[in-house]
């Protein structure tokens, strides 16, 4: 078997642990033990937990940055790479930062933690946020009883909306007491059947005051609501995990009651809205109505039996002017007829052939003689002339 | 007794506005549209006084009796 050097073993273990990427970047809790700071300005210290202990390196550099006050038996984050110190033959963490256990960086660390566990579940999904009922006949609020948010609630509610009915379910909202009770009082409003939505609120306060709300019993409890949760805790820029599982977050309690409800004021002017748009609906219905009316009157009266007379008084004076001017038209033509007539006549009137020359001869009895066979020999005839007679007896 | 009185707010108003958009889809007999007029005016009645009337009140969960003070 081949055998290696201290210095060869040592390299490839040095090796093996500089190839390991989760070794590179680590945050190791632990309590802090024999801190010594070298004149050099390094810190050396170990960090223990009940069965093991880690020796750690933190260079001047590195240290100056520390703002924390870190004393020996300090439950302490350290985060940094571990790796090998070959001339010792030992493996210790290079630390880059550290910060006390149970901090505001521990506390955001295990908040982000629970918010990711919790949105991969689906608990913020927005398809499960439900509506906000419009009209909330009761509200259950879980709150502490003692706090400003309850008074600020009950003042904004009895200026907006008084017809809703404030059922308040109390508990703690601070402390390590707080979780189990926030979760009793949704509890108790969840059984009951005639609340429309809950709010949990709570006044505003520090990442530790508002803890409880990061609290994951809370926030499954929240989410398991059979009723729409709006979560109105701390102030505008605070941020708990209810307000993610919350159906509506609200920045703050007194946010929470309006958007809990609508505005009498609104509805008031709702009201006139709808009571103008009623009247001016039925005044143009009237009004149409009215119109049609009058048009129906002028249709009736164009058929009616008074429009009829007048038509059939028009339309006699139409014939008759037609009759008078036929008539004229007869007359005139009858004139005419007549006039050629006469003048017919007139050319053929035996007063007019006699002033002619021509004569008309006549029997003792008038009888005109047309033919020589109507006479015999020595008759006595009448000739008639133009102007006068004369008498003649026929010869042969 | 008028069962207006007794609609809640949401219920009252929910027909008012029914009864609104009814007046206003405009094939109304002349008597049904006076009479949807006066119903509509003694719901809008109805909604305005519960509006102004109302008394904010507060429970406790566990009380099931009426209303006390928190």
């Amino acid at each position: 078997m081949q055998s290696f050097s201290v210095a060869e073993i040592t390299q490839y273990i040095h090796e093996l642990f500089a190839a390991d990427a989760a070794l590179a970047d680590v945050l190791v809790r632990g309590e802090i033990s024999n801190l010594t700071v070298a004149r050099s300005g390094h810190w050396y210290f170990t960090i223990k937990d009940a069965t093991a202990q880690l020796r750690c390196v933190m260079f001047r550099g590195a240290a100056r940055s520390v703002r924390i006050a870190v004393s020996a038996g300090d439950e302490i984050l350290a985060q940094g790479r571990v790796s090998v110190y070959e001339a010792r033959g030992e493996y210790q963490l290079y630390v880059n930062q550290i910060e006390l256990a149970g901090g505001v960086g521990d506390l955001h660390r295990q908040f982000e933690a629970l918010k990711a566990k919790l949105d991969a579940e689906g608990l913020f999904d927005p398809a499960r946020k439900r509506p906000i009922p419009a009209f909330p006949r009761r509200i259950g609020i879980v709150t502490s009883p003692a706090a400003a948010a309850w008074q600020d609630m009950q003042n904004v509610l009895r200026r907006r909306f008084p017809l809703v009915e404030l059922i308040l379910s109390p508990t703690l909202v601070q402390g390590t007491e707080a979780p189990p009770q926030v979760v009793a009082a949704l509890n108790k409003l969840n059984r009951r059947s005639d609340i429309d939505v809950i709010i949990i609120a709570r006044g505003g306060g520090s990442l530790e005051d508002l803890w409880c709300f990061n609290d994951e019993s809370v926030a499954r409890a929240a989410a398991a609501s059979s009723v729409p949760v709006i979560s109105g805790i701390g102030h505008e820029i605070d941020f708990t995990i209810v307000d993610f599982v919350a159906d509506l977050r609200a920045p703050t309690p007194s946010a929470a009651a309006e958007l809990a409800t609508p505005n009498k004021d609104d509805l008031l002017l709702d009201l006139d809205r709808l009571r103008t748009g009623m009247a001016a609906r039925i005044e143009s219905d009237l009004l149409d109505r009215a119109r049609d009316l009058i048009r129906l009157r002028n249709a009736l009266g164009f058929v009616s039996p008074l429009r009829k007379t007048r038509q059939a008084q028009r339309r006699i004076g139409e014939l008759r002017g037609r009759l008078e001017r036929a008539t004229r038209a007869r007359m005139a033509r009858l004139g005419e007829r007549l006039a050629s007539a006469s003048k017919a006549m007139e050319s053929a009137n035996p007063q007019q052939i006699l002033s002619r020359g021509y004569a008309l001869l006549r029997d003792e009895s008038g009888a005109l003689i047309r033919r020589a066979a109507q006479v015999s020999k020595n008759q006595r005839l009448n000739v008639q002339l133009a102007e006068d007679e004369i008498r003649v007896r026929v010869e042969d | 007794m008028d069962e207006i009185a007794s609609l809640s707010y949401e219920t009252a108003y929910e027909q008012l506005e029914a009864l609104v958009a009814k007046l206003e889809s405009g094939d109304l007999s002349l008597e049904d549209s006076v009479a949807l007029y006066e119903r509509g005016q003694r719901l809008s009645a109805h909604c305005q006084t519960l509006l102004e009337d109302a008394e904010l009140k507060t429970r406790m969960v566990d009380d099931d009796g009426e209303s006390g003070q928190a």
